[in-house]
């Protein structure tokens, strides 16, 4: 059986338009969400990340796409192309597309909108990215909640081993807008502060947008240097509620046992986990229990919102990607945002920003609708 | 590729009737909504969950249908059977979608509900699912612009030969306006007299 990889990949963000510009600055702890005064998003100012859409519009004329485009849909093209021209595949009927994200366009049906409302349906984006770069096949959208991101890896991997493809590109993105902001404010979940997960004194989540993405592949001959081998994967429902994570962390305990099996690996090989860590009271402690079933409370942990806060259908991918820098930096990142311990169980939470030798890390999370995904995956030796 | 997994069971949900393995279990008069059409479905196949009126349209159809097959496939909570959710639709939570657009449009008039705001997920549908059959399994929902048993079969293979699931509960279910579908079918590797191939899923939808 073949293996597959994870390689070329781009995050547009508030950080810039490439991978590199955000691993640079996450390096350095700095964190890219700010303090958004923008009544058409809500009334009182709150912190998010945004895309700067001027620069997206410049950066967006060079590609010189003839159709009518929503934001969302240049942030995608816009990060898809970088990897399509980096990995140098040539677009056939063996190459698929997955599209992550929970809401798409769903701007579209605001009054004030300048699109067509069709554009909302997921189907439409779908077909809007595969039309700009030519795929042959229809494009799979995945729109699995906050797991998305993590999930369309493992459905990429799946596709590949199942023959359908050689190589499948993944592009993930969700904006921040008044519906997204609104309803999780509705359910008391946003902080009026940048985040702080895993703290005793976090108060909730920030949302922020990014579009990432990247390519699947089981063609080893022209990798980036920061790919990684996937080892196993697992999807797991808590079978518990649709807005409230498990109590005893049963999903979450169960997809990262399903990837570990699949793996054949160890809990203690695990060098280094890119946990969910959304902030929110709830999510956090449920995670720090999971990970003591799993015995894995000395393994370092941190959680990437501190910097992005959380971007939904992209953040799985986003903190894969982020993930693989850091393994291929051997430098594992500040948990951004912690101070002092703030769920039951213990957790090796990453303070500082340190070296360390890395080669597998396990990637996490969890979404409305009870769904846990696990993801573990290997540094490529060059 | 010869086919190694069989469809045990499959159910229709369309035009205010239910359909089991092709026979007709239910139907209501025409006239009737969907959001009626349902809860007198509900009603008539005693299915017992209070749980199911907070649901939104989208879950409601999802749920009855699973809950009609997998009764009949005497899958019960205590087993805690190993069966993955692939469901597929074109509107994905839109019908939510724009309900909750409305409550928030107005900044005079603004009333967001976490109750409506959960449901504006497609995969939500599988999580009722899930709770009621006490499924700790793999799920994903895909969109598609028309059902796409291409997809569909490939990776409920896939999650069997790989041994993420036992079984796979597949289909589609959609609700879009006044518009409803729901088409799902059980995938074992018990032999049955329906081979899992794609042109069998394409002729029983």
């Amino acid at each position: 059986m073949h293996k597959i990889y994870l390689s070329y990949n781009n995050i547009v963000s508030s950080y810039g338009f490439n991978s590199a510009a955000a691993v640079n600055k996450i390096k350095d702890e700095i964190t890219s969400l700010k303090l958004v005064n923008n009544k058409a998003l809500m009334p009182e100012s709150f912190y998010s990340s945004l895309v700067d859409k001027e620069k997206l519009e410049e950066e967006f004329m060079s590609l010189n796409s003839k159709n009518a485009h929503t934001t969302l849909e240049k942030m995608m093209i816009l990060s898809l192309s970088k990897v399509i021209s980096a990995s140098k595949i040539k677009i056939t009927e063996r190459s698929g597309l997955i599209i992550s994200t929970t809401k798409g366009n769903i701007d579209v049906l605001e009054i004030n909108s300048t699109h067509n409302e069709g554009k909302v349906y997921l189907s439409e984006l779908g077909k809007a990215v595969q039309t700009h770069f030519g795929f042959l096949k229809e494009p799979l959208v995945l729109s699995n909640a906050c797991v998305s991101g993590v999930l369309a890896t493992s459905i990429a991997k799946r596709l590949i081993k199942q023959d359908l493809f050689d190589s499948v590109f993944i592009v993930s993105g969700d904006l921040v807008t008044k519906f997204t902001v609104s309803g999780f404010n509705s359910f008391q979940a946003l902080s009026n502060e940048p985040c702080k997960p895993y703290s005793k004194h976090r108060t909730g989540i920030n949302i922020g947008e990014v579009a990432a993405s990247i390519l699947v592949t089981k063609d080893i001959s022209n990798l980036a240097p920061e790919a990684v081998e996937i080892l196993g994967d697992g999807t797991a429902n808590d079978a518990n509620h649709i807005s409230g994570p498990s109590r005893t962390g049963e999903g979450l305990v169960r997809s990262v046992n399903s990837a570990l099996k699949e793996a054949n690996i160890l809990a203690s090989e695990i060098d280094y986990i890119s946990a969910h860590g959304t902030a929110t009271i709830f999510n956090d402690e449920m995670e720090a229990i999971a990970f003591n079933r799993l015995q894995m409370n000395k393994t370092p942990l941190n959680s990437l919102k501190g910097y992005f806060g959380h971007t939904l259908g992209a953040s799985g991918l986003l903190e894969t990607i982020i993930g693989m820098h850091s393994m291929h930096k051997n430098t594992l990142f500040a948990s951004l945002g912690f101070d002092e311990i703030g769920v039951s169980k213990t957790i090796n939470i990453i303070k500082s920003t340190a070296a360390k030798n890395l080669t597998i890390f396990l990637k996490t999370a969890s979404g409305f609708g009870g769904c846990n995904t696990a993801a573990i995956f290997k540094k490529v030796k060059h | 590729m010869s086919s190694k997994t069989y469809i045990t069971s499959y159910c229709h949900i369309k035009n205010n009737s239910i359909f089991l393995n092709g026979e007709l279990l239910y139907k209501a008069p025409e006239k009737e909504s969907f959001v009626d059409f349902i809860k007198m479905a509900y009603k008539n196949l005693e299915t017992d969950y209070s749980k199911f009126f907070k649901m939104d349209s989208l879950s409601k159809l999802a749920f009855l249908g699973a809950d009609v097959l997998l009764k009949h496939e005497n899958v019960v909570p205590e087993k805690e059977e190993n069966i993955a959710l692939v469901f597929s639709n074109n509107a994905s939570s839109l019908d939510t979608d724009r309900k909750y657009q409305k409550s928030i449009e107005d900044n005079d008039n603004f009333y967001p509900s976490p109750a409506v705001f959960v449901y504006t997920l497609p995969n939500i549908c599988m999580g009722e699912i899930s709770i009621k059959h006490k499924l700790y399994s793999e799920n994903s929902f895909f969109i598609f612009e028309n059902f796409n048993p291409e997809y569909l079969y490939a990776y409920s293979e896939g999650l069997i030969q790989e041994n993420k699931a036992e079984k796979v509960l597949c289909g589609w279910v959609n609700v879009d306006e006044e518009e409803y579908t729901a088409f799902l079918y059980l995938v074992t590797k018990e032999k049955t007299e329906i081979p899992h191939t794609i042109k069998e899923i394409n002729n029983r939808f």
